[in-house]
């Protein structure tokens, strides 16, 4: 099969430029600053309907067209910060495809008329940064980067710089104050960064991802791209699929791709031939889903895990199967978030920590069934007052799972019910039974 | 002092940002300093300081903030092994403390040669070849993982990557 | 007021500026928008959560942009899913906003049970109980029991000093701290001293220091009134006593120009007889002086005050010694003696004086035929009172279309309030020239840094004055608005008078003047030098001896002490009386001495240096006698009539000098409501600070407002002398005068008295940081430790005054010689 994004999976040692060069490389970008204006690459973009690849989905091409006008410079910034547990596409792409990545973000800056990139790695990815500076450096022999690629008036720059552990960077705002040299803690929006980004100057942020999507768009035509995908979200998308599958990876697949068809036909099932229980479809943050054949055929776009009330988020599919406890998955996702609470707003810093400390109960078995209601309660106490979403990020799974497998959570109760039998893992939902000692408000979309 | 060790390297850094935005630079400038001194201490913070204009107490801010720089000292190399949700639903805790009792120590230990000191971290981004393990020392942050997914990494082959790096 | 947004805030309609954010708007109808993190002085930052509202928007036509109507025709309203924070929601017309509603208050109960289940139980032992937002909004909002178990709260550090353990004016108690950043945002947006942040994340966030000394800001007071809960206290109040014993006393910080209004907590104690003693003092808000903030010296220097070194009585001088004596008998003498004087005699008062003070000693001496003058060794008060910043300026409204020239002076240093107002100016768009021989920390701000050579700085001015001759000297032409505030570094008196006279000329060419936010400011040794001018007091320093003096009258001034004049040449002039709270050396070389009460103990009024009159109020019980009390009863006995209370004299004054025409206590005493209101009851929005209800004072009118001839007067341009090498004395705001020594917290941060070389002079010299040097001035030597600074320029040598080695009047030339090498201590 072809591959867009993973085309290293088709053209062995596309890494080096040589060969990138053979296949085509860097002739869109030349298309680009040699016979497009910037604006015409935005529209090109635009209508190539690319979203935005690093959880939010945002229109790309929209994105760059609301650079606040008139003001420069301007930068382009790049998330590679990809710390989303269960999420390893865009290391990948920069360690095996790593030239398509530069081009697409050499283009994205002619479009957005600035002359620096700035391309944020997490430090966990060390070697491949070395490794990615190094591609950076045979693009500038070849000029590529710097002054007057291809002979004209466009200069560019681009540099790398290195994360040191904090998922929050990954947040744009946050991840623009750690390139300023601060504590990476978010910014309030507005102003969002197409207006005061980086230095206070328009800035696109784009996923790696999203921007390696770029070339093939460009060089391909926006109708080329297209014909991927569904008609809301076009293209093709790398998935990330872990957790219990016997064959975990990433899976370059049009959007609107089934779940069954993930896990089953890419991911070789799951081992031992258990049954699927319950997937995550955005990560750590994700809306726990109970799976039943209905989840299994959804199709695997924004729109339509929309309507399943999750997000597909940066598509980081984490398989559950029938052995796992849901109690013990929100310990984990809430340890997660717990430790990168950036601590600037008051419902996310208390809030996780106490989330943490009474799962922690729950799962060593010291905790009563009055235990899981205020967990319940502390979840819905933070909904919807944070001020940035990882705070809203921490509350999902553990909401959703609460919902979903609220008996996972009560097995552990001292004064749980005698044990019966194990139930089947798409038990009917179990949290209507609970009565929360405080009325919380009703999470949008449950 | 870095400053003198590294003139070439640190120039490159700050050549990187805008020259009125030197701060930009003290994220790398501790990446440089952790890998040099192992940990990064009141007078680090100042020497840092010194190259890219900060307070001694906005350094800290930084190495406080994030995981990968630290404040107190460890082993010759911090052995980090993802224990996170997807690493973990592939036995990534069992591993760990495998490894642990292998080593000899607990999780936030140091062998006995000050060698290694174990530690859990946060979702490292292999989470399709767990278990998997990083190195962070002197030469800066190295993965240790299967390098094909069907076969996960062992303990005894985690040990084998350890000798090897301690016979370095 | 252009661009007014109106909306409706729980049903009440409010019209407010455009840009303010709901919270305020909120607050000027008295609708209290609970906050924690938010404070009216510092950029908003929305990280508490503790605001939230409901915000209804009028919705829009997509396309057109129409407003849309509901059934009835009025604007639809919309409101979001989500409650919003109300201080980082900018207002808009015709939006609502819902603070009393179920879902507002269950949002505001959710979030303070999350800021205390994490916050100790010890509002018992805690110095903000009694004065404390989080107690308060407790109160309103907090949950009646725990959900969490005790034992899983976490626990941090207490009693955590920010510095040394012995050197810290800031204690930390982290187990306090909600983390709404108030402290270091304060240090980094207003004080901009980078020396306090976060540390760590998520729930391990912590407030810390690395900065040596710890702290290191003179600002770093204003944390611990803004501090929202008992997380940051001063070394210095911290047990002291809970804020509901503390009786509140208005009154002015007496240490430097800028006059800032400050309050005593008071309270009645044993040792003190039962009467009240000062506990701590804290900003009075007056948003044309100092807002709601202080510097640490007029947040610690007060114990000079309660001193035990305070001289009880008076003393007359008895076989050669001075013996107590009773009033009487000492008023009697000292009589005599003035008496006899008659046209000999010469009073030398200090700038720390009160009007009163100075007015009445004057009017007495005048009525002896004598004269009088202030000490002090700046010149330049004729042109201030000329020329000065006319009735009406405010550094607060300067901005855009402003142009500030501070020439001479190291604003923080020498009047740490106004370098943070004029630091705000420049903020906000004024066009700051900053004029100086070195560098200082105001360069940071200016749009313009001008280094001349010490001895040129009236060439500096004069050199604005030539068409063409640079940017900022036509940028300053140009300015809507100029103001100039000069100093006297590198200045001896005539030199600093000379300056002011440049910087008047400049004005007057430039039609800068007689108008508010437009003039000259001196930045004056002493909280009422410019009290003095306007007074007509000429400075006098006493180093040239008046010729026919036979009695010399000094009040709130050591002139011995501070080698200006040698007890014998004092004794050999003839009497000398001395009115002062401490045995001085200048009081040791008296025939009487006179104890004088302390500020605090009585009442008066300063002129700050942008001449505006404030009055002070006794707040505690006098020991003595107040100066201008001591000069009626002598009057009484010389025959010159004046009355013994303040406020009467002052009337006189009014009557007298024509700056202070129709101007009575009362006046002064007059106030108007101040935005953004602090301290009110609400005590969660502008933090400890008091309400200002005692007066925010008058600026007097310029002589040029009042009608008087203004020209140009030609300068002389002094010549530097040849000298290779210049001593020039400077002030640091931590020194070891008589009236800090006593705040002993203090003392770890003023260094022992020293030189400052530039590295050329220092290589030259073969002499390196650390070494004791001799630094022989007019052939008396003094024995102080050098400090190199690469950034000095050659030639000179700063020596800071009062920091118990003694300083001349303006530079001189001195010759410099090392005595010993530092010890290094080999650090590897
Ligand atoms: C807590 C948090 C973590 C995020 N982490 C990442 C990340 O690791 N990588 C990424 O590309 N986007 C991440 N995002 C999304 C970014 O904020 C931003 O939307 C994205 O980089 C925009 O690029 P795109 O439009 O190309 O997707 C994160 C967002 C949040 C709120
Ligand atoms: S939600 Fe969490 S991560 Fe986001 S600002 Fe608040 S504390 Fe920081
Ligand atoms: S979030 Fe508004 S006051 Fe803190």
């Amino acid at each position: 099969m072809d591959h867009i994004l993973l085309r290293h999976r088709d053209i062995p040692d596309i890494h080096q430029l040589d060969v990138y060069l053979r296949h085509g490389g860097f002739e869109a970008f030349r298309k680009a600053v040699t016979t497009l204006t910037p604006a015409q690459v935005i529209d090109e973009v635009k209508a190539s309907g690319l979203r935005g690849r690093g959880g939010a989905g945002f229109p790309t091409g929209l994105k760059w067209s609301f650079l606040t006008k008139g003001v420069y410079p301007r930068y382009v910034v790049v998330n590679t910060d990809e710390s989303e547990p269960g999420t390893f596409k865009d290391r990948e792409i920069i360690e095996r495809n790593p030239f398509q990545f530069i081009e697409g973000a050499l283009i994205c800056a002619y479009a957005a008329e600035a002359n620096t990139v700035y391309n944020y790695i997490r430090g966990e990815y060390w070697d491949a940064a070395a490794w990615l500076d190094e591609c950076l450096a045979a693009a500038r022999a070849r000029g590529f980067i710097g002054p007057n690629v291809f002979g004209s008036a466009y200069s560019v720059e681009f540099h790398n710089h290195l994360g040191a552990g904090a998922y929050i960077c990954g947040e744009e705002s946050a991840l623009l104050e750690s390139i300023e040299g601060k504590l990476g803690q978010p910014r309030l929006k507005p102003p969002f960064p197409a207006d005061k980004g980086l230095y206070g100057k328009p800035t696109v942020v784009n996923n790696t991802e999203t921007l390696t999507n770029v070339p093939y768009i460009l060089q391909h035509g926006a109708a080329a791209y297209k014909q991927f995908g569904t008609e809301k979200s076009p293209g093709r998308k790398v998935f990330s699929l872990s957790g219990n599958v016997n064959r975990p990876g990433n899976y370059e697949l049009p959007l609107g791709v089934t779940l069954r068809e993930l896990i089953y036909t890419h991911g070789g099932g799951v081992p031992g031939d258990k049954k699927v229980k319950a997937v995550m479809l955005a990560g750590a943050s994700s809306s726990v889903l109970a799976v039943t054949d209905d989840i299994l055929d959804t199709a695997l776009d924004y729109e339509a895990v929309a309507a399943k009330g999750a997000m597909l988020g940066s598509a980081s599919v984490i398989v559950l199967d029938e052995s796992v406890d849901l109690a013990w998955v929100a310990l984990k996702t809430t340890r997660f978030f717990k430790h990168e609470s950036c601590g600037k707003c008051t419902p996310c810093r208390e809030g996780t920590y106490w989330m943490l400390n009474i799962l922690e109960r729950v799962n060593r078995g010291e905790a009563v069934k009055a235990d899981v209601d205020l967990l319940h309660n502390v979840a819905s106490q933070i909904q919807n007052k944070c001020l940035c979403p990882l705070g809203e990020f921490s509350v999902t799974p553990v909401l959703s799972s609460l919902k979903a497998f609220r008996a996972d959570f009560d097995a552990h109760a001292k004064d749980a019910a005698p044990k019966p039998a194990p139930k089947p893992a798409a038990a009917k939902p179990a949290a209507a039974k609970s009565a929360p000692a405080k009325a919380a408000p009703a999470p949008a979309g449950d | 002092m870095l400053a003198e060790k590294y003139a070439d390297e640190i120039q490159k850094i700050l050549s990187r940002y805008p020259p009125e935005w030197k701060r930009s630079a003290v994220m790398p400038l501790l990446h440089l300093a952790q890998r040099e001194y192992g940990q990064v201490t009141p007078p680090v913070l100042a020497e840092v300081g010194a190259l890219c204009g900060l307070e001694p107490t906005q350094v800290a801010g930084v190495v406080g903030f994030y995981s990968l720089y630290h404040d107190h000292p460890a082993g010759r190399r911090r052995v980090q092994i993802c224990t996170d949700l997807p690493c973990a639903l592939r036995g990534a805790e069992r591993f760990g403390q495998e490894l642990c009792q292998k080593l000899g120590v607990g999780w936030d230990e140091t062998t006995a040669d000050g060698e290694f000191t174990v530690e859990h971290v946060m979702c490292v981004g292999a989470c399709d070849k767990a278990p998997v393990f990083q190195i962070q020392d002197e030469t800066g942050i190295h993965f240790h993982e299967s390098p094909a997914p069907d076969q996960p990494l062992t303990v005894e082959q985690a040990l084998e990557s350890l000798n090897r790096l301690k016979a370095q | 007021m252009a661009d007014l947004v109106t909306l409706t805030i729980d049903g009440v309609k409010v019209s407010v500026p455009k840009g303010t954010l709901i919270v305020d708007a909120a607050k000027r109808i008295d609708n209290d928008i609970p906050v924690f993190c938010y404070h009216p002085k510092l950029k908003p930052v929305g990280m508490c959560r503790m605001c939230l509202v409901e915000v209804g928007r009028v919705q829009r036509d997509r396309a057109s942009g129409q407003i849309l109507a509901d059934e009835t025709g009025q604007p639809k309203v919309a409101f979001g899913p989500k409650l919003e924070t109300a201080c980082t929601t900018p207002v808009e017309d015709g939006m609502v906003v819902v603070g009393a509603s179920a879902k507002v208050t269950d949002a505001r109960d959710d979030v303070i049970e999350f800021i205390l289940t994490s916050h100790p139980l010890d509002c018992p032992i805690c110095d903000k109980g009694g004065e404390c937002p989080l107690q308060n909004l407790t109160m309103r909002h907090g949950p009646g029991t725990s959900r969490f178990l005790f034992g899983e709260k976490m626990h941090f550090e207490k009693h955590v000093p920010l510095g040394k353990p012995d050197e810290a004016l800031i204690y930390l108690d982290r187990e306090r701290c909600i983390q709404c950043a108030r402290c270091t945002r304060f240090s980094d947006e207003v004080a901009d001293d980078h020396v306090l942040g976060f540390y760590e994340r998520g729930r391990r966030l912590e407030i810390a220091t690395f900065s040596d000394p710890g702290f290191d800001s003179k600002f770093s007071g204003n944390t611990t009134d803004i501090c929202p809960v008992g997380a940051l206290t001063t070394a210095d109040f911290r047990f002291g006593a809970r804020p509901w014993e503390l009786t509140p006393a208005a009154s002015l910080c007496p240490h430097c120009p800028v006059g800032c209004n400050v309050t005593f907590s008071t309270r009645r104690e044993a040792k003190s007889g039962g009467q009240p003693v000062i506990k701590r003092i804290l900003p009075r808000q007056n948003e044309a002086v100092n807002e709601i903030w202080l510097c640490d010296k007029g947040r610690f220097g007060h114990h000079f005050a309660e001193s035990p070194d305070r001289l009880k009585t008076p003393l007359v001088r008895r076989d050669g010694a001075l013996v107590e004596a009773s009033w009487d008998e000492a008023l009697a003498l000292a009589a005599e003696k003035l008496n006899a004087a008659g046209a000999g005699v010469a009073a030398l008062l200090g700038g720390q004086l009160s009007n009163e003070d100075l007015f009445a000693v004057k009017t007495v001496v005048d009525g002896l035929g004598g004269r009088s003058a202030v000490y002090g060794t700046m010149g330049g008060g004729e042109a201030v009172r000329l020329v000065g910043v006319g009735a009406g300026t405010n550094f607060g409204a300067l901005g855009a279309g402003t142009a500030i020239l501070v020439i001479a002076s190291d604003l923080e240093e020498e009047a740490p309030l106004w370098w943070l107002r004029v630091k705000q100016a420049a903020e906000r768009g004024a066009t700051l020239i900053v004029a100086n021989a070195r560098p200082t920390k105001l360069d940071r701000y200016a749009r313009h840094k001008v280094r001349y050579t010490y001895g040129h700085e009236v060439a500096a001015v004069l050199g604005m004055l030539v068409a063409g001759s640079n940017d900022y000297a036509e940028t300053f032409a140009k300015a809507e608005n100029a103001v100039v505030l000069f100093g006297q570094e590198g200045l001896d008196p005539a030199g600093s008078a000379a300056l002011a006279q440049a910087c008047a000329n400049l004005l007057i060419a430039t039609n800068h003047y007689g108008r508010p936010n437009n003039g000259l400011v001196g930045v004056w040794p002493q909280a009422n030098t410019m009290g003095a001018w306007e007074l007509g007091l000429p400075a006098r320093d006493p180093r040239q001896p008046l010729p026919g003096v036979t009695a010399t009258w000094i009040a709130a001034a050591d002139p011995v002490g501070d080698g200006r004049v040698s007890a014998a040449d004092l004794r050999a002039a003839g009497f000398v009386l001395v009115q002062e709270l401490f045995l001085t050396e200048t009081a040791k070389a008296a025939d009487v001495v006179l104890p004088a009460t302390a500020w605090a103990e009585r009442d008066g009024t300063y002129t700050n240096g942008e001449r505006r009159v404030q009055r002070f109020y006794p707040a505690v019980p006098a020991k003595g006698r107040p100066d201008f009390q001591i000069a009626a009863d002598l009057g009484a006995r010389l025959g010159v009539t004046l009355p013994r209370f303040a406020s009467q004299l002052f009337l006189e004054i009014a009557k007298a000098v024509p700056a202070f025409a129709g101007l009575s206590y009362t006046d002064l005493a007059r106030v108007e409501p101040q935005f953004p209101d602090v301290g009110g009851r609400d005590q969660y929005y502008g933090g400890a600070s008091y309400t200002n209800e005692q007066g925010l004072g008058v600026q007097l009118k310029s002589g040029a407002e009042r009608g008087a001839a203004v020209a140009a007067h030609p300068v002389d341009v002094p010549h530097a002398g040849p000298a290779t090498l210049t001593l020039v004395p400077t002030t640091l705001l931590y020194d070891r005068g008589t009236t800090l020594a006593p705040t002993r917290l203090l003392a770890p941060r003023t260094p022992a008295a020293h030189v400052v070389l530039s590295a050329a002079d220092a290589a030259r010299l073969g002499v390196a940081d650390g070494d004791t040097v001799s630094v022989a001035v007019d052939g008396a030597a003094v024995t102080v430790t050098a400090r190199v600074d690469s950034h000095a320029p050659e030639g000179f040598v700063r020596m800071p005054r009062s920091l118990g080695a003694v300083t001349p009047p303006g530079p001189m030339a001195v010759t410099v010689q090392k005595i010993a090498a530092t010890e290094r201590v080999a650090v590897r």
